[in-house]
C-alpha cells in the first residue's frame, strides 16, 4: 500500500470532501494561497478551489468559530482551522456555548456541521502558549465530538466522517504527527466515530493511549516484548463518543490497565478512561489502574524541562511494570 | 406594522402578568418600549432572510413572524414551545422563518450573524441577515471582530444596535467615551447611521437602504437605534438607577403611542379601526396564553434528547 504523511492524509480528506460537496469550505488564519496553513495542511487548496472556499481570516478566533457556526446552521459545512490548540481559549464561548448547544437549546431545530481542526501537543520547544493538549476541556462539553487520530489512515478516514456529520467536531491533530508516514489506500474509505482501534494485540497489560502517545505506547510495547510482556495498545481514536466496549473488552482479557495521555493528569483524558473502567469493569482488574500523564504544570520551554513533563517510553514502561 | 408593535407590547404585558402569577420559570427580559426597532427592521425582511437575537428577544421573534402560541409556550417551559421547553425566554428560535435563535451570551450572536451572511453569499442567494444586539454588546470583542470581517468580506449583514442606554444597570456614559455606537462604524470602513429607535418609520427607512445595499452585495451597515426599556433589565430589576425625569421623558416618546397618533393624524386609520386592531390583537394574545398555560410540561426524560443529531 502507498505511504503518505499525516499532513497529506488530512489534505486528501479536505480535497475529496470539497470535491464531493460544494457546501464544504475552509476558513482560518493563513490557510490560503500565500501560506497554506501554519503546518501546511491546506497548502495548494486555495489554488485548486479558489479563495472563496479557502478563506484567510483576520486574527479573530472567536469570530472564526462564530462565523463557522452561522454558516453551519444555514446549510454550509465549514471546516475552521485554529492555528494552535491553545488559541481555542479565545473562541471558547463560540465553541462551548454556541456550537455545542445550538441544537439542544433550540429543541433539535438546528444542525451544526462545523469541524474545528487544530494542532495540539508539546515537544517542539514552543512553550506554554503553543504546546498544551486540551482535549479534556472539550470532552466536558455535551454536544461536541472529540477526535484524536494517531495515524495518517485514521486522520483521513475520521476527518471525512467529521465533515459529513451533522454535529460539531473538535478535531485534534498532534503537531509531531504531521510528518509521520503511514499506509493510506488510494480508494475512498471513512472511519466511523466511537470505534477504537487495537493498534497492537497482547494478553498481559492493556495500554490505552491517545494521539501521539499511541506511538510512545507502541515503542514501550516493543521494549517490554523483549522482557516477555505482551502489551495490548488500544487507541480510542475518538474521545467523544468513547468506545468503552473495546477498552473494557481488552481489560477483561488482560486484567491490567495503563492509560497514557499527553495532558495534565488532574481531570484529564486519562481520568475519564480510568474512571469508566473502574466503574464498569473493576471486577476484572488484577491490579490498580495506572495513569501516565503530564504533571499539573504549564508546558515549559527549555528542552530539558519540556521532555521531563511529557510522557515517554520510559514512564510508560515503569507504569506497566507496576501493574504486573 | 402597528399591529405587530401592538402584538409585541400586549405579549410582553401578558408575560409580565404570568410572571407575577408564578407561571414563568426563571427570568424574563421584556422588549416593551423597543417595539419600533424589531418591527421597523423585520418589516423590511423576507421570510427567508435571517435574524439573530439576544436575551431580550421576544420582540425580535414576533416581528420576524414567529407563532405567538409556540413563543408563549416556550417562555412557560412547555412541550409545545418552539424549543420543546429546552430554551426558554432567552433561547427562542424558529429556523423555518429564518429566526436563527437568541443567544444569552452578550455579543455572541454577532459572529453567528456574519456566518449566516457568509453562507448566503457562498450559496449565491440574495438573503440578508439582521443582527440585533445592545449597546452593551458593542463593548465585546466579538462585535469588533465580526463587523470587521463582515466589511472585509462584503457580507449582507445589517448590524442593528438597540441602544437603550443601559447595559443591565450600567449607564452607557460610565463605560464608553462616545455617545453614538454608530461612531465606531467608520473605524471599520462601514456606514454607520443613528436613528430614533422609537420612530418605527425612521427605523424602517434606514433599514430599507441597508437591505438594498446588502442584497446588491455592497456589504454591511451599522444602524444604531436610540430607544429605551419601559421596564427594568430583568424580573428582579425595578430600575431605580434610572432618574424619574429620564423615564418620564422616554415614556412620553413611547413608540406605539407615537405611531398611533401619526396614523390617526394622517388619517391612515380611523379611531374605530385602530380600536378594532387593538381588540383583535388582545384576543390573539389571550389565545396564545391559553394555549401555553394549557400545554403540558415536557416529559423529564426529554432532557436527554437533542444533544446530537
Amino acid at each position: 500500500m502507498r505511504k503518505i504523511t499525516y499532513r497529506d492524509a488530512l489534505r486528501e480528506a479536505l480535497r475529496e470532501e470539497m470535491q464531493h460537496d460544494s457546501s464544504v469550505f475552509l476558513l482560518g488564519e493563513d490557510i490560503g494561497r500565500d501560506w497554506g496553513g501554519a503546518f501546511k495542511v491546506t497548502e495548494g487548496l486555495a489554488q485548486e478551489f479558489g479563495d472563496e472556499r479557502v478563506r484567510d481570516t483576520p486574527i479573530s478566533e472567536s469570530t472564526i468559530i462564530g462565523t463557522g457556526v452561522g454558516a453551519a446552521i444555514t446549510g454550509m459545512r465549514p471546516v475552521a482551522e485554529i492555528m494552535f490548540g491553545d488559541l481555542t481559549a479565545l473562541a471558547m464561548d463560540q465553541i462551548a456555548n454556541q456550537a455545542a448547544k445550538i441544537r439542544y437549546m433550540f429543541g433539535g431545530q438546528a444542525k451544526c456541521p462545523l469541524v474545528i481542526r487544530t494542532p495540539f501537543g508539546a515537544g517542539v520547544n514552543i512553550a506554554s502558549h503553543h504546546s498544551q493538549s486540551l482535549e479534556a476541556w472539550f470532552m466536558h462539553v455535551p454536544g461536541l465530538q472529540v477526535v484524536v487520530p494517531s495515524t495518517p489512515y485514521d486522520a483521513k478516514g475520521l476527518l471525512k466522517t467529521a465533515i459529513r456529520g451533522n454535529d460539531p467536531v473538535f478535531f485534534s491533530e498532534h503537531k509531531l504527527l504531521y510528518p509521520i508516514q503511514g499506509d493510506v489506500p488510494e480508494e475512498e474509505y471513512i472511519i466511523p466515530f466511537g470505534k477504537a482501534d487495537v493498534k497492537r494485540e497482547g494478553k498481559d497489560v492493556t495500554v490505552v493511549a491517545t494521539s501521539f502517545m499511541v506511538h510512545k505506547a507502541l515503542g514501550a510495547a516493543k521494549e517490554l516484548e523483549k522482557e516477555g510482556l505482551e502489551i495490548e495498545v488500544v487507541d480510542p481514536r475518538t474521545l467523544t463518543p468513547l468506545d468503552k466496549h473495546t477498552i473494557i473488552h481488552s481489560v477483561k482479557k488482560t486484567g491490567r490497565l495503563v492509560v497514557v495521555s499527553e495532558d495534565c493528569k488532574t481531570t484529564g483524558v486519562s481520568a475519564e478512561i480510568a474512571a469508566t473502567v473502574a466503574e464498569e469493569a473493576l471486577d476484572y482488574l488484577d491490579a490498580p489502574i495506572k495513569r501516565v500523564a503530564e504533571p499539573d504544570t504549564p508546558i515549559p520551554f527549555s528542552p530539558s524541562l519540556e521532555q521531563y513533563v511529557i510522557p515517554n517510553e520510559k514512564t510508560i514502561i515503569k507504569a506497566v511494570k507496576e501493574t504486573v | 406594522m402597528y399591529r405587530k408593535m401592538l402584538e409585541i407590547r400586549f405579549f410582553e404585558e401578558k408575560v409580565f402578568e404570568l410572571y407575577a402569577q408564578n407561571l414563568v420559570p426563571g427570568t424574563i427580559h421584556l422588549y416593551a418600549g423597543e417595539e419600533a426597532v424589531a418591527v421597523g427592521v423585520c418589516s423590511n425582511l423576507r421570510k427567508d432572510d435571517y435574524i439573530t437575537s439576544t436575551h431580550r428577544g421576544h420582540g425580535h421573534c414576533i416581528a420576524k413572524g414567529a407563532d405567538l402560541k409556540k413563543t408563549m409556550a416556550e417562555i412557560l417551559g412547555k412541550e409545545t414551545g418552539y424549543c420543546k421547553g429546552k430554551g426558554g425566554s432567552m433561547h427562542i428560535a424558529d429556523f423555518s422563518i429564518g429566526m436563527l435563535g437568541a443567544t444569552a451570551v452578550v455579543g455572541a450572536g454577532i459572529p453567528i450573524a456574519v456566518g449566516a451572511g457568509l453562507s448566503a453569499k457562498l450559496r449565491n442567494t440574495d438573503q440578508v441577515v439582521a443582527c440585533f444586539f445592545g449597546e452593551g454588546a458593542s463593548n465585546q470583542g466579538t462585535f469588533h471582530e465580526a463587523i470587521n470581517l463582515a466589511t472585509v468580506w462584503k457580507l449582507p449583514v445589517i448590524f442593528v444596535c438597540e441602544n437603550n442606554l443601559y447595559a443591565m444597570g450600567t449607564r452607557q456614559s460610565k463605560v464608553m467615551a462616545i455617545k453614538n455606537i454608530a461612531d465606531r462604524a467608520p473605524a471599520y470602513g462601514v456606514p454607520g447611521v443613528v436613528v430614533d429607535g422609537n420612530d418605527v418609520l425612521a427605523v424602517y427607512g434606514a433599514v430599507q437602504e441597508a437591505v438594498v445595499r446588502a442584497r446588491k452585495g455592497e456589504g454591511p451597515t451599522l444602524i444604531e437605534c436610540k430607544t429605551y426599556r419601559s421596564r427594568g433589565h430583568s424580573r428582579v430589576d425595578a430600575a431605580r438607577y434610572r432618574p424619574r425625569e429620564e423615564v418620564d421623558e422616554w415614556l412620553a416618546k413611547d413608540p406605539i403611542k407615537r405611531f398611533r397618533e401619526k396614523l390617526l393624524e394622517a388619517k391612515t386609520f380611523t379611531e374605530k379601526a385602530i380600536e378594532q386592531i387593538e381588540a383583535e390583537t388582545a384576543a390573539r394574545i389571550e389565545e396564545a396564553v391559553k394555549f401555553a398555560v394549557d400545554s403540558p410540561s415536557p416529559e423529564p426524560e426529554e432532557a436527554l434528547q437533542d444533544v446530537y443529531a
